[in-house]
């Protein structure tokens, strides 16, 4: 563990120093090339802006409007019958639609169920092991303009799906003896 | 689908607030949430910025040519569609790489380069078969360490933060392979459709 950690803040530092010094070698004018990518970043980002707000304002009135609460309350009973745990639900509806809520949703789990519970640590398997669908479809397509996305949404929610499943059933054999 | 499915959620959000007087809540977050956006977005431009401007240099190195050559096997298996030495290939490759490492703000800009790569060669506005593959994986995450999630359980001072890294791991490993078959599935599915 330690030594990942040790990696994960290294990484970045020594790949700046690995690629400088090797465009250095090469005699390539490191700063101009750095700079003149670095307008495409600035594009990228305001092109983004109309993507990233409009589905984020979407979501917001459907989740502050109480519809989202609705939808899982309603459906709580139905996900219990199958085995996931009512408690979860609202983490699983919200993880693929959206990251912060989705953070403050397994921060909650974590301190009321405790770390060490079941919820506690199928919720912390769950944050980690999916992302959010919505976000990266909207960035990713957005940024290139992709309109006809094909299959793609699809095949994201049902891998959340999947991952949901998978997180219970790796929980429930990893941890409950 | 994505037309749907974002109309729907505001106006299925505003229908509900009608019924049950949360227009006020609705009203807000509204004008909240945009500006949120704003924040985003203009929070992406630093780590845009940065990496774009590194990855011009370390492209104009070799550098992701050279690491693409060495991961082809594996990559050109998952996108058989993509020529084997196309840069494509080497930011798609940085993007797992740095979501495997947990760096989620150097993944974004690579996986939306390696996007612009596989757009170059489809030269169309509907999402190509490589392009779709690519996005399910990054749904699907990679990572191998949840910093957050770590995190988040020391604050409620759990006695073995780390304790999920296994499951998550194990989770992650599954979920993925898993979207990938699905992915082939669905484009199996595109294929036939198309010959009949």
């Amino acid at each position: 563990m330690n030594i990942i950690t040790i990696i994960s803040t290294w990484i970045i530092p020594c790949m700046v120093m690995l690629v400088l010094v090797t465009a250095t070698l090469k005699r390539l004018p490191t700063y101009e090339l750095f700079v003149e990518g670095g307008k495409e970043g600035v594009k990228m980002a305001v092109s983004l802006l109309p993507f990233l707000l409009g589905m984020i304002v979407s979501i917001a009135i459907f989740r502050s409007s109480g519809a989202l609460d609705a939808l899982i309350g309603l459906l709580q009973p139905v996900l219990a019958t199958v085995g996931i745990p009512s408690d979860i639900a609202p983490l699983a509806f919200t993880r693929p639609i959206s990251g912060t809520a989705a953070l403050a949703i397994t921060a909650e789990l974590i301190k009321v169920h405790g770390p060490e519970s079941f919820i506690g640590r199928l919720a912390s398997t769950m944050q980690g092991s999916t992302d959010t669908t919505f976000y990266i479809i909207t960035v990713y397509f957005g940024a290139v303009g992709i309109h006809k996305m094909g299959d793609a949404l699809k095949v994201g929610l049902l891998a959340d799906i999947i991952g949901i499943i998978t997180s219970i059933i790796v929980v429930s054999i990893v941890f409950l003896q | 689908m994505v037309n749907y499915i974002w109309a729907g959620m505001a106006i299925t959000g505003v229908i509900y607030a009608m019924i049950n007087g949360t227009m006020d809540q609705v009203n807000k977050a509204i004008f909240s949430s945009a500006s949120d956006a704003v924040t985003l977005s203009i929070g992406l431009i630093s780590v845009l910025v940065f990496w774009l401007g590194l990855m011009r240099v370390a492209e104009k190195a070799n550098i992701l040519s050279g690491l693409s050559k060495v991961c082809k096997p594996f990559i050109s298996k998952l996108f058989p569609d993509i020529p084997k030495d196309h840069p494509a290939m080497g930011y798609i490759l940085s993007n797992f790489i740095a979501n495997l490492f947990g760096l989620g703000n150097a993944a974004t800009p690579m996986g939306i380069k390696a996007m612009k790569e596989m757009k170059s060669l489809s030269n169309s506005d509907v999402a190509s078969r490589s392009m779709i593959t690519f996005l399910v994986i990054n749904t699907s995450s990679l990572t191998l360490v949840p910093t957050t999630v770590i995190a988040i359980r020391m604050q409620y001072n759990s006695q073995a933060p780390t304790e999920i890294v296994a499951t998550t791991i194990i989770a992650t490993f599954i979920t993925t392979i898993t979207a990938i078959l699905i992915d082939r599935l669905f484009y199996w599915r595109r294929v036939r459709n198309h010959k009949k």
